[in-house]
């Protein structure tokens, strides 16, 4: 890659070196040459030093006003009784706002329903994505089709999506029911009981985001090598023999990133259940019954105009999130070890 | 080949960033042109007047838009809608609270107006020199103006509430369907319409119920009383208030009994249920009419009709507030005037069924002699008028919305889903108290 000319043509200057158009034998024309170099070489070296912080600052900027400071300023309101009608009127309470989350029966009963719908949107989600991109993984016709036809969900906007899946999920005129009907299976309550209205929203979660895991381990299938497949082959080893010894391994790193990303989308759930409320409230069903952490949290803030309540419902669930990703590095290391 | 393709790349990209630029570039200028003192829209020297409002107001649909800018040929008006209250109002809040993003003109929910006036009127303008108080209903004026005196907002609309039913069923379940004798069978009390209510179950047309949700009764039956969950002292006492209790169980008793569908009023199931003639009566005020008609299969057509609820009540209404930080908030101030005022206020009720909050429009041709399609030829000009005369001046309070809604969707309308009326009471409570932060 390195061709010596390339370099010689951009360094700057050579100490010393003869310059040429230039009668010799005048010393102040080259003591101001000598100069006008090393001003050059120092504006350089200047510019070769400071510049890629130039670059990246775009991003460091943005991140204070918009990631930083509002970090910083939830924190401080969180300590503080406001209420959004006047943010500004602040009263100091210490950690009142975070202690009273302790005995805030909302506050847990959105924790476990965030922890139910998760695990039950998450787990059958990424199965399902492993099996779609193990079968897309063969030679297909028309596979571009159906890779696009995997992400269509994904580019469905969550507003749509859920008001087409509470049409769907409705009680007395959904269709859902209906096709239970035919089964002689009687109407489920889709929106006021508690399983029912999880399973629901999982639906839509699973619906939403399993044709954008599957495309990411079908990318990741792909870059193993097919030797190991033919060799496998020589073994004696069948299809699903190969799955499991070759693939599952290969695909350990990718698996464990979507998880990851799962369980963040899993925890920060907001749109769907907000969405499926038969009330059009934020408090997730009639008896809070799939009322997740980011709806409660939207509750108190928005609709309530509890700031210092919502600031360290915010905090709190931050804090979940660092232990969420403590326990999963812990996890990817043991299996790493293991490996 | 590669040399042009990758010319063709870089101009894409060059015209995605520069179509991106000059979005971002237009974004700005548009934000400079409404702030900008003469305020011109399309035309130099022109004043802009922007209207922020939710759901349908209807000045446009009334034409009154045209009309004020034929005769104030310099001043344009757009208007920005936003659907539901429910989005609109926490971004009024933030605007208001941090005096930007505002629209000249805001319009206001009766639901909200308490909590604009108590904590946000020094950022609005005092109306009062605009409107005259004295065309106005005076409880309307009184709930948006402060203690000292400030009118935060001007009143368009009232919802002075009757009941409409739906003649062919009370007919089929043996009721009478004349508006002056069904209005008489449950006159002064609203047990008595529960009970005219299990009449109507006795021998109902099959799959229907008599009323349409637990929300709407509890609504109603709340909306007729002076106090419900404030006192005057602006003290909560929703808990403590008799009437309410007594309004959440005689809603309970009606969905133990069936006598109400399980349906959240507004949403598409319900709205169905209208589609489907589900139901045969429901506590109606003007607008609930155009709600209706809306919704009805064409058949419905001249099937309902219009009596006095048992005791009157007002449910909704609007108000046009100012914020002062407009540039042209003078301009504005005059603009909602004229909206809100009787003449204006007519038309809209004939055009839109917004009933006006001005006694002096209810002699006007244009609410003494409307009649709507699905009520057929009955006088609801004359019956709302009347509603509104009798409906009480009632003790609003900040977070009214926020009680009221845990009431319905946290509390009645769990009866309807097989709760006992102690457990609903209690899921109710819970969540008003932790809504309110007691």
């Amino acid at each position: 890659m390195t061709t010596g000319h390339d370099t010689a043509a951009a360094a700057p200057s050579k100490e010393g070196g003869a310059a040429p158009g230039r009668p010799p034998g005048d010393p102040a024309a080259a003591d101001k040459e000598r100069r006008r170099r090393a001003r050059l070489s120092r504006r350089w070296q200047r510019d070769v030093r400071w510049s890629p912080y130039a670059f990246v600052s775009p991003f460091f900027l943005l991140f204070v006003a918009f990631g930083l400071f509002p970090l910083i300023y939830t924190g401080w309101a969180s300590l503080h009784k406001v209420e959004l009608t006047a943010p500004t009127d602040m009263d100091w309470v210490g950690l009142r706002n975070y202690t009273r989350i302790f005995d805030d029966e909302f506050f847990w009963n959105a924790a476990q329903n965030t922890l139910t719908i998760g695990i039950i949107s998450t787990v059958p989600q990424l199965l399902m994505a492993m099996g779609l991109a193990h079968i897309l993984n063969y030679k297909l016709r028309a596979s571009t089709f159906y890779r696009v036809a995997m992400l269509a969900p994904y580019a469905t906007s969550i507003a749509a999506a859920s008001l087409v899946f509470v049409l769907l999920f409705g009680r007395d005129y959904g269709m859902i029911n209906w096709a239970l009907g035919l089964v002689g299976v009687d109407n489920i309550d889709w929106q006021n009981e508690t399983w029912a209205s999880q399973v629901a929203v999982s639906t839509i979660v699973i619906w939403r985001w399993t044709g954008y895991n599957a495309l990411i381990y079908l990318a990741a299938m792909q870059a193993i090598p097919q030797d190991l497949y033919e060799s496998a082959a020589l073994d004696g080893a069948n299809r699903w023999q190969q799955f499991f010894h070759v693939t599952l391994p290969s695909l350990r790193p990718t698996i464990l990133f979507t998880c990851v990303v799962s369980t963040i989308g899993a925890s920060q759930l907001f749109g769907e259940p907000l969405l499926f409320d038969a009330n059009k409230g934020a408090s997730g069903g009639s008896q809070h019954q799939f009322q997740t952490l980011g709806l409660y949290l939207y509750e108190q803030g928005w609709v309530n105009q509890h700031l210092g309540r919502a600031s360290a419902i915010a905090w709190t669930m931050f804090l979940i999130l660092i232990l969420i990703g403590i326990v999963n590095y812990v996890i990817s290391r043991r299996l790493r070890a293991s490996s | 080949m590669r040399a042009s393709t990758r010319i063709r790349r870089k101009a894409v990209v060059l015209a995605a960033v520069a179509s991106l630029g000059t979005g971002l570039l237009a974004g700005c200028a548009d934000d400079g042109k409404n702030e900008s003192p003469s305020g011109d829209g399309d035309a130099a020297g022109k004043t802009t007047i922007t209207l922020g409002l939710f759901g349908t107001f209807g000045f446009k649909e009334a034409g009154l838009y045209d009309e004020y800018m034929k005769l104030n040929p310099d001043v344009v008006i757009k208007e920005n809608v936003v659907e539901r209250n429910e989005n609109y109002y926490p971004a009024l809040i933030n605007h208001l609270t941090t005096n930007s993003g505002l629209m000249d003109i805001q319009g206001v929910e009766v639901g909200n107006i308490a909590e604009i006036v108590s904590t946000q009127s020094d950022k609005l303008l005092d109306l009062s020199k605009y409107g005259k108080k004295s065309d106005y209903l005076e409880w309307k004026w009184q709930q948006a103006t402060t203690p000292d005196g400030q009118t935060v907002g001007l009143g368009t609309d009232v919802g002075p509430m009757a009941v409409c039913y739906r003649k062919d069923l009370f007919e089929q379940a043996g009721l009478p369907t004349d508006r002056e004798e069904v209005a008489k069978l449950w006159a002064g009390d609203w047990k008595k319409f529960v009970d005219v209510g299990r009449d109507y179950q006795k021998k109902a047309p099959k799959g229907t119920t008599f009323m349409d949700s637990p929300g709407g009764l509890i609504n109603a039956i709340l909306s007729s009383e002076t106090e419900r969950f404030y006192d005057s002292s602006g003290k909560v006492v929703y808990k403590q208030n008799p009437a309410v209790k007594a309004a959440f169980d005689l809603t309970a008793e009606a969905a133990e009994d069936g006598l109400v569908g399980n349906q959240t009023q507004f949403q598409p199931a319900w709205d169905t249920t209208i589609a489907n003639s589900k139901f045969a009566a429901m506590s109606c005020p003007p607008w609930m009419l155009g709600y209706i008609k809306g919704k009805s299969k064409p058949e419905a057509k001249g099937k309902w009709d219009v009596a006095q609820a048992p005791k009157s009540g007002n449910w909704g209404g609007s108000f046009l507030a100012v914020p002062k930080s407009g540039k042209n908030a003078e301009e504005a101030a005059k603009l909602a005037a004229w909206l809100t005022a009787p003449e204006q206020q007519a038309k809209l009720f004939k055009v839109q069924g917004s009933f006006p909050s001005t006694p002096a429009a209810y002699t006007m041709p244009e609410v003494t002699g409307a009649k709507n399609d699905m009520t057929g030829d009955a006088p609801i000009g004359e019956i709302f008028a009347q509603a509104a005369k009798n409906a009480p001046v009632q003790v609003i309070g900040p977070k009214d919305q926020i009680i009221q809604q845990g009431l319905t969707d946290n509390g009645v309308i769990l009866v309807a889903q097989g709760k006992s009326p102690e457990e609903a009471w209690e899921n109710a409570v819970k969540t008003i108290d932790n809504n309110l932060d007691q």
